[in-house]
């Protein structure tokens, strides 16, 4: 059972950082990022509930080791808890998060107006996303929308963020300070075009770069390399998406069902020939994290562990980032207070 | 055509010459065009426009065309019609995540664009599309806004 502390009733547990000069965002995570630290995120699995128990009992096992949390949205294209309800249940404890959105759900009439709802709950990062198709989820026989794209959803928030006002123009009377970030598949073709298109992201306003799941070094290599020849490594933060296989029929699973995963077969006969397969999936994303730590350009990891959140605070402890980072306290995305109770701050 | 399209790409060069003129002959034409009435001319120059680029391209008529940015690969035969470049998604031989028995659009637009002269276009920012245009005939939207002042630039 998680522990609870006291309310802190002087301190208002949403309330974001002061602002500095030349950030976008009140967050951690851009601050941890220009800080020149090694940062951490997590994606937290939403509940197939309307508990908010689930969301804090996930959340607060994350916060451990992660300097902010990615709220998913219906990722897979599987109907979950929004990315908008957990993020106003994590803010309101204090969490930092990234938001996620995704094109495929939402116009830009609704996107715009989650992106003001968001800003005001005290969200300060979003993930743009173009989204997995719906034949991938639970719902295939659901419309399609895809009105915006990953790029454009950049290009409308950092103008809504910048400009203060809507694609339509119309003013906005207080911006949305976020720091906005967006998806890297440096694992599917073509290839040669995914440094450059990840250019064309930064160019659109990505300012943080979160890839899919990292099971080819070699290729991630490759790619790096063309990130670095075309200077995108200084004009964004990127992240490198890792995270734990449970088991070599799981990573086989993944690789046919989950779209732009790509596993390697050394890696999924690494994990048969292991006598504790689980065990085998951790010990090589704690490998692939210190291994990506050396790539030059890398600003971090995001941890992506599918259904087994108790092992990110473990692997990202063993990996070692934590004892390179140090004086984090204040950085992490653990909440100021253990919960929130509605009934008892005055906001 | 879904072969038709594919050869297109392939000879995304020539193309790219044969629409670069297409636009030249369409602006000389902006006089007649306005004496005759855009409105007018909508109805037979969007079908005319429909018959070429539906064989050709797979032309959906989303009235905004990009083509010669997108290496003469239509991005509206993408499933979740995305005009700025591939998704994450696309499967391991090039195919669409969607639709995998139809080869990733984007994939074959960075293909063509690489064949043609003006190809680095493709990194171009595109706009949402304008939903009030589906239907419309790009060709006399170039012939109305190309080189106009105070306009977007239109594509062909």
């Amino acid at each position: 059972m998680v522990e609870r502390r006291d309310l802190d009733l002087l301190h208002d547990p949403g309330a974001p950082l002061p602002s500095l000069p030349g950030h976008s965002s009140r967050g951690r995570l851009e601050r941890v990022l220009r800080d020149g630290k090694f940062a951490v995120t997590a994606e937290l699995n939403p509940p197939d509930s309307a508990d908010p128990e689930e969301v804090y009992e996930r959340a607060l096992v994350l916060s451990e080791v992660c300097d902010a949390i990615n709220a998913t949205d219906a990722s897979g294209a599987n109907t979950h808890m929004s990315s908008v309800g957990i993020s106003s249940l994590l803010t309101r404890a204090g969490y930092a998060v990234v938001m996620q959105i995704s094109c495929r759900d939402r116009n830009r009439i609704a996107i715009q107006g989650d992106v003001l709802g968001a800003a005001a709950m005290g969200v300060a990062n979003i993930l743009c996303l173009t989204g997995d198709g719906v034949q991938a989820g639970d719902q295939p026989a659901a419309k399609p929308v895809f009105d915006l794209d990953s790029i454009s959803l950049l290009e409308t928030i950092r103008t809504m963020r910048d400009e203060s006002r809507f694609l339509s123009g119309r003013k906005i009377t207080r911006p949305p300070q976020v720091f906005l970030g967006a998806a890297a598949n440096p694992f599917a073709p073509p290839y040669e075009y995914r440094a450059l298109h990840m250019g064309k992201k930064i160019s659109a306003g990505a300012q943080f770069i979160q890839t899919q799941y990292c099971f080819d070094l070699p290729l991630f290599e490759r790619f790096m390399d063309r990130v670095r020849a075309l200077g995108l490594h200084e004009k964004c933060f990127i992240l490198a998406g890792v995270g734990p296989l449970a088991s070599a029929r799981a990573a086989r699973w993944m690789r046919s069902n989950v779209p732009g995963i790509h596993i390697p077969d050394a890696v999924i006969g690494r994990l048969e020939g292991a006598n504790n397969q689980k065990a085998e999936g951790k010990r090589l994303c704690i490998e692939l994290i210190q291994q990506i730590r050396e790539i030059k350009g890398v600003a971090g990891v995001h941890v992506m562990a599918y259904r087994q959140e108790e092992l990110v605070s473990e692997i990202i402890t063993q990996s070692g980032i934590m004892e390179a980072r140090q004086a984090r306290e204040r950085t992490s995305a653990a909440p100021r207070l253990s919960r929130y109770r509605p009934s008892e701050t005055n906001r | 055509m879904y072969a038709l399209r594919q050869w297109s790409v392939r000879h995304a060069r020539g193309l790219e010459r044969l629409y670069a003129g297409l636009e030249r002959v369409l602006v000389g034409l902006r006089p007649l065009f306005a004496r005759i009435g855009y409105e007018r001319l909508e109805p037979p120059v969007a079908a005319m426009e429909r018959g070429a680029k539906g064989l050709l391209f797979d032309c959906r008529m989303c009235g905004q065309c990009i083509l010669s940015d997108t290496g003469m690969s239509c991005p509206m035969n993408c499933p979740k019609s995305l005009r700025n470049g591939p998704c994450g998604g696309v499967r391991p031989n090039g195919h669409c995540e969607v639709k995998p028995e139809m080869r990733c659009v984007w994939v074959a637009a960075w293909e063509g664009a690489q064949r043609m002269n003006g190809g680095t276009t493709i990194l171009d920012l595109q706009p949402p599309v304008d939903h009030r245009l589906w239907g419309r005939s790009s060709w006399l939207r170039v012939a109305r806004e190309k080189g106009v002042p105070g306009r977007p630039p239109a594509h062909g």
